[in-house]
């Protein structure tokens, strides 16, 4: 990308008014009055009385994609017909840069939760370190370790617990984490890992391959990133099947379960994100003929997020799987 | 001084003089600072916090000093011209550089207070509280014998707070049973709470720790003069966060031992009770009377239902024995409908139950007794 | 393509459809004046409750509410809104850029809070009442106690913070690639400084409160247990995460208002600002502070006691960039030739009361003494006296100071030193008795009190009535230049403002610059 001169600066595109916002606003604001509704039926509803609240849902979240869609369009529309700046493509560069670190600071909250529960509030509950020193006195007989064989409740007896209306949690049966070295192969995370990485890879070999105008290697290598995204999300949820049937891992299995599901949820469903971006990309090409060497920043931009992704998983690999 | 200066200058004497006013006819009636309490912490803290105060008020005098000098003389109307001067590296290096100093001369002392509040060894005795919603619970830990715990509620009538009666001395700072301790000694407080979190504070004993559920946070205090000292929950803990106070009398050790010897043995009494069989006439009267405490804010003079379903006609009441105990013992989890098994003994337990089973037109006819409850804890 | 001379769209299209970044502002401008009247409403209710012992108005749970609703409209929908939208309005005419970056995500940043804001209000209706945990909603009396209205809160959150992290990014954005040329990063105007540190600091801690929103979803909805103990959480969490934002979040509250002041303090000083350098570097000081010290809201917690002593030095450090920033407004003052408009009695008060605010804000960071500070009234009124007199008293200075440039109507100057010192006499009355209150021992967040406590509430509320009457006049004032103002026609209204956006014509025309302007090189910074 060229760097801003002031030759190029005369030329700046205001775009004109639009619907774009207006429409993305009433979409979202639906689609989670809906989701909102539809929890608070699942917990505090009363199932005789008819609700409406997954219409509203479904309706508010396909105004919603298909608005984001538009919008992607229109400004897909507008660098092709040539309207876009070398400035206004840097605004585009730094946008979605900015976006990528808020998202850092989204995992960043759940892998700090993961490091405060494992190195301080485990030990604690079992009544170790100085802010837990009295802690036997609720949760005598419990003992930690990671995963927690079993949940402070579970340890003293859902008849006496010591906090009223928390909920009953159960503890999982088996641990998610690397067991013995002969199963290595029916390891799932292992094998997502590998997957991941090569994707990253894939996705690098695409890029170099519009680098140099070359749309078939292209196209292929980004294929296969997208059929590895695919497969990755496939694995993961068989991966969850087993935790959830063999394993007896739920979202109710305490402290483990939750940063569990949590972290390699949420990046499961990046995973999805990015997998449709590039997807999205590949269509573009395949159908669109889009990109050219010097001109592909919806690919850029979707293999900026792919590479994220990757990375969050390393570091879900190493402090959910590993250690 | 001009015209204009003069204007402003009475102008801003107004607040100053409002504020100043307030602040000495406050004295008067009110408090305005810190109290210094009766503990050694307490003054410790009280002597911080007027150090903190104290280089605070010199620095606004001098940095306000100066701002107002500017204001007086360096003004337009009086034909000054501006200076142009933009930087100083050595006055902004000074002013970076002195404030930090004397944010050490601060953090010295804050220091060692600091580790004092938090030396919790060498204590004489244990205490611990529990906060619930919105009462507390002190229970006297005791390695031989019986513990002694009991709540300690409100004690403040409705009539007072809804202003159809005068409000007494005390208003909101009453319970119906205060904690007891004894003078210099050092009290180890073990707070922790059933429900939300709570905080115990009192400002005289030098003492605000939250109560968080499911960890027991320590404290201490040891309060050289007896007396009566009155504080209440510092933590949000829902509607009645600010109806739950804490009031604890400070006696000698001899008075002490003998409240302390006196709850003994009404503890001892209830666990004669427990023991024993009660006609359904003593059941249906006792469980009238701890409906009305315990259960009645929710469920409803009439069973009717409320906050909580109504028991009047409830599938639970009328129906197996077992699962309407677990109900008042275990609560329903995730609902406002608490534990109650901890909270009181098992003759009350046994009376309410049978109350709500024969009361509001459920006539199961059957009983339960202090035994039925105990067994049913047990497992 | 649109072509580049044209107007105003006319009617509520033009509002709903604009990309233009003076549009925008107004519209947040407006918008975060009605929360200022709501969230305002909000505390007139809980004043009213507490100017005699004994309950009055209403219940306690309501009051709770009151409590809850008053703190996120101030706070989300009242002041952060209100300097998004003076960054809409001045960063492209400060960098002589023409438009912000992303011109239709603007729209979209703003737009999404409207509705979002009628949500959470409307959760007053609902059901087990509105939200009722204070604007820190610690759980588990956010989780597990909580009305079902809590759902749709959440999602509030989530939204909103959608809404300003896209504000943010644009705001990045617009400032590192739209400056004109010659306009370098030690050229611009202190207040886009401030903004880029604010919006860094928005980018990196609002996902971080959708994080602990989140949680908080799942524990009351999908059984996890984040914030419950008997599953092996910890209560204790939620305050860590929310506070990491938490923390950071005052000072986004307040870094922009250090920006508007060292913009007007120079210019009624008729001098350039002192130490411009060492201003940028400790507000960034203070935004890198800002993220070790959270925990200073958490000291009676119960952490290690080696936790405390760290956050307790971390946090009076953050007493030396900020005395920096003192130092250098009033040695700006010093030997200028000053004159007191509006907008320049408005940052002296400022600069008075902050700093009064800042010192009780020092005062808590001592951990020994914050034990009997902590959830005070002590606290409130340290935390009014940056916010009310920091934010809102620099808002006020702002729109006094920028407003003849936005509609080329001067207002009426005697109404605005009125509404100054209505504003400071009603201001101090209200919170300078909370201290008092709060060293006595008065907890904050609770409907009625102890009859020690009854003259000073009394003062307080009768301050706040004063106070909120005040806003009228300025409402009033406002209204009253756009329709009937004396047209003003100087580009440059003051004598002694600086900076490119008093280089375009009065009124602003609706697109400027669209040619970049020359930046002198030899000229300092503006
Ligand atoms: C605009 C918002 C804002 C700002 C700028 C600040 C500024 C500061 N705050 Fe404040 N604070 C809040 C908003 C803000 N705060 C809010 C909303 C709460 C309550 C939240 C809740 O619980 O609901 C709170 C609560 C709060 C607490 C927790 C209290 C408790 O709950 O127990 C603490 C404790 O350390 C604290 C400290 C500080 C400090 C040290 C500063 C410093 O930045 C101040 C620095 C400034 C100065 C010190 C003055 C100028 C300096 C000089 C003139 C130099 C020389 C001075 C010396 C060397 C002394 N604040
Ligand atoms: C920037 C944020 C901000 C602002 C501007 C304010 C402004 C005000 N605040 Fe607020 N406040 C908070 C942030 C803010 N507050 C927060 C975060 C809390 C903590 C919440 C919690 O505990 O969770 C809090 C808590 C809080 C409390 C403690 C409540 C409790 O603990 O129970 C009180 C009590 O006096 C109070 C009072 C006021 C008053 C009187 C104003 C006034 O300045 C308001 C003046 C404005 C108006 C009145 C509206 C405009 C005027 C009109 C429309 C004219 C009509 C009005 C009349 C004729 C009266 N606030
Ligand atoms: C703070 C409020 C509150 C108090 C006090 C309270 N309850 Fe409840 N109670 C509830 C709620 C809420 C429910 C409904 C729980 C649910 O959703 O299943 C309930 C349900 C019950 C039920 C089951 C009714 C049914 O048909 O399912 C019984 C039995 C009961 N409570 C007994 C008691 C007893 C005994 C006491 C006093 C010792 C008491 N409750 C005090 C809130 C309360
Ligand atoms: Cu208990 Cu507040
Ligand atoms: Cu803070």
């Amino acid at each position: 990308m060229t760097t801003q001169t002031s030759t190029e600066y005369e030329k700046y595109y205001v775009p004109e008014k639009s619907r774009l916002a207006i429409c993305a606003t009433i979409g979202l604001v639906l689609s989670i009055y809906g989701a909102a509704s539809i929890m608070n039926d699942m917990t505090f509803g009363d199932p005789s009385q008819p609700s409406n609240a997954w219409t509203i849902f479904l309706l508010g979240l396909f105004f919603f994609v298909a608005t984001l869609f538009g919008w992607f369009r229109t400004a897909i529309k507008e660098n092709i017909a040539g309207m876009n700046s070398a400035q206004l493509k840097k605004s585009y560069v730094l946008g979605m840069f900015w976006f990528i670190f808020s998202e850092v600071m989204f995992f960043f909250a759940f892998f700090g939760t993961l490091f405060y529960v494992r190195v301080l509030v485990g030990p604690w509950l079992a009544g170790e370190g100085e802010a837990g020193r009295m802690n036997h006195l609720l949760w005598e007989g419990f003992q930690f370790s990671w995963p927690p064989a079993t949940t402070p409740q579970e340890a003293v007896g859902i008849a006496s617990q010591p906090i009223a209306n928390n909920g009953s949690f159960t503890s999982q049966e088996t641990s998610m984490a690397f067991g013995e070295v002969s199963h290595w192969y029916h390891w799932l995370p292992l094998w997502n890992t590998i997957i991941l990485l090569s994707s990253s890879v894939t996705v690098h070999i695409a890029h170099m391959g519009i680098l140099d105008g070359n749309k078939k290697k292209f196209n292929l290598w980004l294929a296969i990133t997208v059929l590895l995204g695919i497969i990755f999300l496939y694995v993961q949820a068989v991966e969850y099947h087993e935790a959830y049937v063999q394993f007896g891992l739920t979202l109710n299995s305490g402290i483990y379960g939750s940063t569990f599901f949590m972290l390699t949820g949420f990046h499961g469903f990046h995973v999805a994100m990015g997998m449709t971006m590039l997807l999205i990309q590949l269509l573009r090409s395949l159908k669109g003929g889009h990109f050219t060497a010097d001109d592909h920043f919806g690919f850029e931009a979707s293999s900026w997020y792919w590479h994220f992704v990757d990375v969050v998983w390393v570091f879900l690999f190493l402090f959910v799987y590993i250690l | 001084m001009s015209f204009e200066a003069k204007r402003l200058w009475k102008l801003a004497l107004g607040p100053v003089l409002i504020l100043m006013s307030a602040a000495v006819v406050g004295a008067e009636v009110n408090q305005v600072n810190m109290s210094q309490g009766a503990t050694e912490v307490g003054r410790d803290i009280y002597n911080l916090h007027m150090l903190i105060l104290g280089i605070c008020t010199v620095i606004g005098i001098g940095v306000f000093g100066v701002m107002f000098y500017s204001i007086i003389y360096h003004r337009k109307s009086k034909g000054v011209t501006p200076a142009t001067f933009h930087e100083s590296t050595k006055v902004e290096i000074a002013w970076t550089v002195v404030p930090f100093l004397i944010l050490i001369s601060m953090a010295v002392p804050a220091t060692s207070t600091l580790l004092d509040i938090y030396d919790y060894e060498d204590a004489e005795m244990d205490i611990m509280i529990t906060g619930y919603q919105w009462k507390w619970k002190y229970e006297y830990l005791n390695e031989n014998g019986e513990n002694v715990s009991f709540f300690s509620n409100l004690r403040t009538p409705q009539s007072e707070i809804y202003n159809t009666e005068d409000k007494g001395q005390h208003y909101l700072l009453e319970v119906d049973e205060p904690v007891v301790i004894p003078v210099d000694t050092k009290v180890r407080l073990l707070v922790t709470a059933n429900d939300v979190i709570h905080s115990w504070w009192v400002p005289e004993l030098a003492v605000k720790k939250d109560a968080i559920p499911g960890f027991i946070n320590e404290a201490w205090t040891r309060a050289s003069e007896t007396g009566i000292y009155r504080g209440q929950c510092a933590e949000l803990c829902g509607k009645d966060h600010g109806f739950m106070p804490i009031v604890v009398n400070v006696v000698s050790r001899d008075e002490y031992n003998d409240w302390l010897g006196a709850k003994q043995a009404e503890a001892a009494e209830i666990k004669a009770l427990m023991a024993q069989t009660f006609t359904m006439d003593e059941l249906m009267e006792r469980g009238e009377a701890v409906y009305q405490r315990a259960c009645l804010a929710c469920h409803g003079a009439k069973g009717e239902g409320g906050l909580g379903k109504a028991i009047a006609g409830s599938p639970l009441a009328t129906g197996e024995l077992g699962a309407h105990l677990d109900v008042g013992i275990n609560g329903v989890p995730g609902t406002a409908m608490q534990a109650f098994g901890g909270q009181m003994n098992d003759v009350d337990m046994a009376a309410v139950i049978t109350y709500q089973r024969n009361a509001f037109g459920n006539n199961m006819g059957d009983m339960v007794q202090p035994i039925d409850v105990f067994n049913y804890k047990k497992g | 393509m649109g072509d580049h001379h044209h107007g105003p769209a006319k009617g509520l299209s033009r509002w709903l459809f604009t990309t233009n970044h003076k549009d925008i502002g107004t519209m947040y401008l407006w918008f975060s004046f009605a929360m200022f009247i709501l969230g305002g409403f909000f505390a007139m209710v809980i004043r009213a409750e507490l100017f005699q012992p004994g309950m009055q108005l209403v219940e306690p749970a309501f009051f709770n509410q009151m409590t809850t609703l008053h703190g996120l409209v101030m706070v989300f929908g009242a002041i952060m809104p209100s300097f998004v939208g003076l960054a809409n309005w001045l960063i492209p005419m400060m960098i002589g850029a023409p438009d912000m970056a992303l011109p239709r995500m603007n729209n979209w940043s703003f737009w999404i809070l409207p509705p979002t804001f009628l949500l959470l209000a409307s959760t007053l209706f609902m059901e087990g009442g509105a939200p009722a945990f204070g604007w820190t909603f610690y759980a588990p009396l956010s989780t597990t106690y909580a009305p079902p209205s809590v759902t749709f809160f959440i999602f509030s959150v989530h939204v909103l913070g959608l809404s300003s992290i896209m504000g943010s990014i644009n705001i990045i954005a617009t400032v590192m690639n739209m400056r004109a040329p010659g306009m370098t990063y030690m050229k611009m105007p202190l207040f886009v400084w401030t903004w880029l540190i604010t919006a860094f600091l928005l980018v990196a801690v609002m996902p971080v409160l959708a994080g602990a929103v989140t949680m908080m979803l799942m524990d009351i909805h999908f059984g996890t247990s984040f914030f419950s103990a008997a599953g092996g959480g910890d209560p204790v969490l939620f305050q860590h995460v929310f506070w990491f934002f938490g923390h950071p979040e005052v000072y986004i509250i307040i870094l922009p208002a250090f920006g508007v002041v060292s913009q007007i303090i120079p210019a009624f000083s008729r001098k350039p600002l002192f130490g411009y350098d060492s201003m940028v570097y400790a507000t960034a000081s203070i935004a890198f502070l800002s993220f070790i010290v959270w925990a200073h809201h958490m000291y009676t917690v119960g952490m290690p006691v080696a936790g405390e002593l760290f956050f307790m030095y971390a946090t009076m450090l953050i007493a030396v960039p900020t005395g920096v920033k003192v130092f250098n407004w009033v040695t700006t003052m010093w030997r200028g030739a000053l004159t007191f408009e509006t907008p320049m009695l408005f940052c002296i008060g400022f600069l008075v009361l902050f700093t009064i605010g800042g010192f009780t804000g020092l005062m808590l960071s001592i951990a020994p003494s914050d034990f009997q500070y902590h959830d005070s009234y002590f606290v409130v009124a340290h935390f009014h006296y940056v916010m009310v007199a920091g934010a809102v008293f620099s808002m006020s200075a702002a729109v006094y100071y920028w407003l003849p440039k936005w509609c080329g109507k001067m207002y009426n100057e005697a109404m605005g030193k009125t509404h100054f010192w209505i504003s400071f006499i009603g201001f101090n009355l209200t919170f300078f008795p909370q201290h008092f209150v709060g060293l006595a021992g008065m907890p904050r967040r609770i409907p009625d009190y102890a009859l020690q406590f009854a003259d000073f509430n009394m003062m307080s509320s009768i301050g706040a009535f004063i106070y909120g009457a005040s806003q009228i006049l300025f409402l009033y004032n406002v209204i009253a230049t756009i329709v009937a103002g004396k047209p003003v026609s100087d580009d440059k209204v003051w004598e002694g403002a600086e900076g490119l956006e008093w280089t375009v014509p009065t009124p602003a025309p609706y697109h400027t610059f669209e040619t970049p302007p020359r930046i002198d090189p030899d000229h300092v910074h503006s």
